[in-house]
């Protein structure tokens, strides 16, 4: 069941991805195509080592399909650029810089003013004020993780895209971190593009969700999430498209 | 088949680079007027007469020897009680201070004292040798021990291990990985130092023979022939070292990275 | 760690205090007894400390040694840290010029010591020239393995962020490799420092190994040789703790794992 959406802003044709190692070819990617409609939540969701970071990693363009391409607002993706910046775990964060310092990264084209404006902003944002001197190792997972976000933020990019970034928090912060990433797209307004392999948090968080199989890995399933947000975990709706995905991924859900 | 080219390709750089020093050295040494420096051809023809005269292989055994009988001593004493200072907090504040004090005093410094009381020969510079490594051992067991982690040392404790059964499984597999490091490191150290010692407190040994080929005739193409096997050999007993690395009971104490 | 009792405050203090005093004593006696006259007692060396100091000669000695470190060691740092970081940012230039390193490595500087005399003569460069060996492998080793190691995290985000390859170098790899880097530069002046007094016993005639090495030869004056030993080892640990507190800088100090 593949969406097609009015205005795609990121294409993705039959892309396939193929790693060469010692003689040994390993295919990760098979024919992905997809797109992805401006201001969109886009989830890719599936087991972990199934491909769907070497995905995100082709849109971001670190890696090149080897076969197929990519093309974001109509041009075709060929390196990194600031305005589709990825986010990591927290520990993509600069460890030498403070929370200032990490946020001011991506601004040395701007005045001093503008720079001081936009740190003071997306501190607020994120909700690390007070912490503008601190540095990386003196922070909690979870603030990390904030950082890298409001880093990314800072430069203003059309696309975030995240890769598993709640991974390595606690379940009670990764509530908490959920819902501050949906409170900061709703003001932004970004695509964003969302790989997790937790189900919970894909059907809680997106728009769609594309489901991926074990490598090499295609597109199994696009599910259409139609539920507003905030959304309640208990409603019936949540309930019967989280089921859905369960099955199509063939987990028993009874433990 | 495949593989092996690909090996090939990679050594094939660092193979040309040696190549074109090796070169310019030659070309360098025959364009100057007075030939005081030896050319790569007559290191060579150096190494093959120290060899044939037999001297080779009686001197690099005997630095070998002084090393292996400091290193030896040295770690017999360093490690265990490095150990024992590590577990014991008391005993680490005490014995810290003083060590750290003595410890920067470089082992060539002990040359006019080692002499006064071992004399010229072979225990001077093993005492010498015995000095330089001793202080890295401690402290590299010292603080391989306060890095066990504690929840080891509790899960020895919980099932009931006595302090003996403690020490030899948990405590010594815990702090392999890092006490190999510094083993390794230790005895590049004693390489240096034994160099050092033979040039100055002994007549045998590699040492010595770079400063009596030159105070005895100039001859630098020993000197320069003697320089290549202290490196030759230094770097196969840090090679060695370093395979123990890969013994299997003791990597997972080396990140991937 | 072993869930010992946590030391008092004034057992910092007393613990090494009573170790040393048990120390020197047990020297003193030793010395008495053997009624040695050649091994100088703690006091002879205090007097001996003294007589130096009175002289001036101590502290010409002491500044013609650090000088010495201060060029060839900074001359290492300057040539060694760009390099390595060069040669860990390009791997091809690493996987040639690397095992030449390696070769060349293990021998000790002071092997270098005919070489150097030919080339600079007794004196001051040739000094400095061994100096500049030993501290100089150290230094870019540790500077290619900190450039090589940065994560690719790290590297990957500098792209994301816009920078050129200048850019990345200066902004992330060299800061990402600075623990790595003053490690190298802290085991460097421990070896720097051993060098020079190998070197000053050898190849010039001012310095503390000269200090050492002449004190025996003329006169057999063991007390100026321990004095001098002490000084050297004071010298060498108030270098090493002040790279210790080099460490501590906050923009460091996430490299150092406790």
């Amino acid at each position: 069941m593949t969406g097609s959406v009015a205005i795609a802003k990121v294409k993705i044709e039959h892309v396939g991805v193929t790693f060469d190692r010692d003689g040994k070819s390993t295919h990760v990617l098979n024919d992905i195509t997809l797109e992805v409609a401006e201001g969109e939540f886009l989830c890719v969701l599936g087991p972990s080592g199934c491909g769907k970071s070497t995905l995100l990693n082709t849109v971001a363009g670190f890696l090149s399909p080897s076969v197929g391409q990519i093309t974001i607002g109509g041009e075709v993706v060929t390196g990194p650029d600031p305005r589709r910046i990825f986010v990591f775990q927290e520990r993509g964060v600069f460890p030498w810089l403070t929370v200032e310092g990490n946020i001011a990264f991506g601004l040395f084209r701007l005045s001093r003013e503008e720079r001081g404006r936009r740190i003071a902003y997306y501190t607020k944002l994120v909700g690390l004020e007070g912490f503008e001197k601190a540095y990386p190792q003196e922070l909690s997972g979870g603030m990390k993780q904030r950082l890298e976000v409001a880093r990314a933020l800072a430069v203003k990019p059309d696309m975030l895209l995240l890769d598993e970034p709640f991974g390595a928090l606690d379940s009670i912060t990764r509530l908490t971190m959920r819902r501050e990433l949906l409170r900061i797209w709703e003001s932004e307004k970004k695509t964003i593009i969302f790989v997790t392999h937790d189900i919970e948090e894909a059907v809680q968080l997106a728009d769609r969700v594309v489901v991926m199989s074990a490598r090499p890995a295609r597109i199994q399933q696009i599910v259409n999430i139609d539920i507003a947000h905030p959304r309640d975990i208990s409603s019936p709706r949540y309930l019967e498209l989280r089921d859905s995905i369960f099955e199509q991924i063939g987990i028993a859900h009874k433990i | 088949m495949d593989w092996n080219r690909q090996v090939g390709k990679r050594q094939l750089g660092p193979i040309a680079f040696i190549a074109i020093l090796l070169i310019a050295w030659q070309i360098g040494v025959s364009r100057q007027a007075v030939h005081v420096l030896p050319t790569p051809i007559q290191v060579v023809r150096g190494l093959a007469e120290l060899l044939s005269r037999g001297l080779l292989v009686k001197y690099i055994v005997a630095s070998l020897f002084r090393v292996s009988w400091g290193y030896a001593l040295a770690a017999a004493l360093a490690i265990p009680l490095g150990l024992a200072v590590g577990w014991n907090r008391r005993a680490g504040l005490a014995i810290n201070p003083i060590v750290q004090v003595v410890r920067p005093i470089s082992p060539l410094a002990w040359i006019p004292i080692s002499i006064l009381w071992f004399g010229v020969g072979d225990v001077s510079s093993i005492f010498l040798i015995f000095l330089a490594t001793f202080f890295p051992l401690f402290f590299t067991s010292m603080n391989a021990v306060r890095n066990v982690p504690a929840v080891n040392v509790n899960a020895g404790r919980n099932f009931g291990l006595s302090t003996a059964g403690l020490v030899s499984k948990v405590l010594f597999p815990a702090v392999m990985p890092q006490l190999i490091i510094g083993m390794r490191i230790a005895l590049g150290i004693a390489w240096l130092v034994v160099v050092a010692a033979e040039m100055i407190a002994v007549n045998s040994g590699l040492g010595f023979l770079i400063v009596d080929a030159r105070n005895a005739g100039n001859r630098y193409d020993l000197v320069v022939a003697g320089m290549v096997m202290i490196g030759v050999i230094g770097l196969l007993l840090d090679i060695g070292m370093r395979s123990l690395e890969n013994i299997r009971s003791v990597r997972w104490g080396y990140s991937e990275d | 760690m072993t869930g010992q009792s946590q030391p008092a405050k004034w057992e910092m203090f007393f613990w090494p205090a009573l170790v040393a005093a048990i120390g020197l004593v047990i020297w003193n006696f030793a010395v008495h007894v053997t009624k040695s006259t050649v091994f100088p007692a703690p006091s002879a060396v205090m007097k001996g400390m003294q007589e130096l100091g009175a002289k001036g000669i101590l502290l010409r000695d002491i500044l013609d040694s650090l000088r010495r470190v201060a060029i060839g060691y900074g001359l290492a740092v300057l040539i060694g840290v760009p390099a390595g970081l060069a040669l860990g940012w390009y791997p091809v230039a690493a996987n040639v010029v690397n095992p030449v390193i390696q070769m060349v490595r293990p021998i000790s500087p002071l092997a270098w010591i005919p070489l150097a005399i030919v080339w600079y003569g007794v004196g001051d460069a040739s000094a400095t020239f061994l100096i500049f060996v030993g501290a100089f492998f150290p230094i870019i080793v540790a500077s290619m393995n900190g450039a090589r190691n940065v994560p690719s995290i790290l590297r990957r985000a500098g792209k994301n962020f816009g920078l050129a390859d200048a850019g990345i170098l200066s902004k992330v790899v060299f800061p990402a490799a600075l623990p790595s880097i003053i490690t190298g530069l802290r085991i460097s002046l421990g070896i720097a420092w051993l060098v020079v007094v190998a070197a000053e016993m050898v190849a010039v005639d001012s310095g503390l190994g000269y200090l050492i090495i002449d004190s025996r030869n003329s006169g057999k004056r063991y007390d100026l040789v321990v004095a001098a030993m002490v000084l050297i080892g004071l010298i060498g640990l108030v270098l090493d703790l002040g790279f210790r507190r080099l460490e501590k800088l906050k923009s460091v100090r996430w490299g150092f794992s406790e």
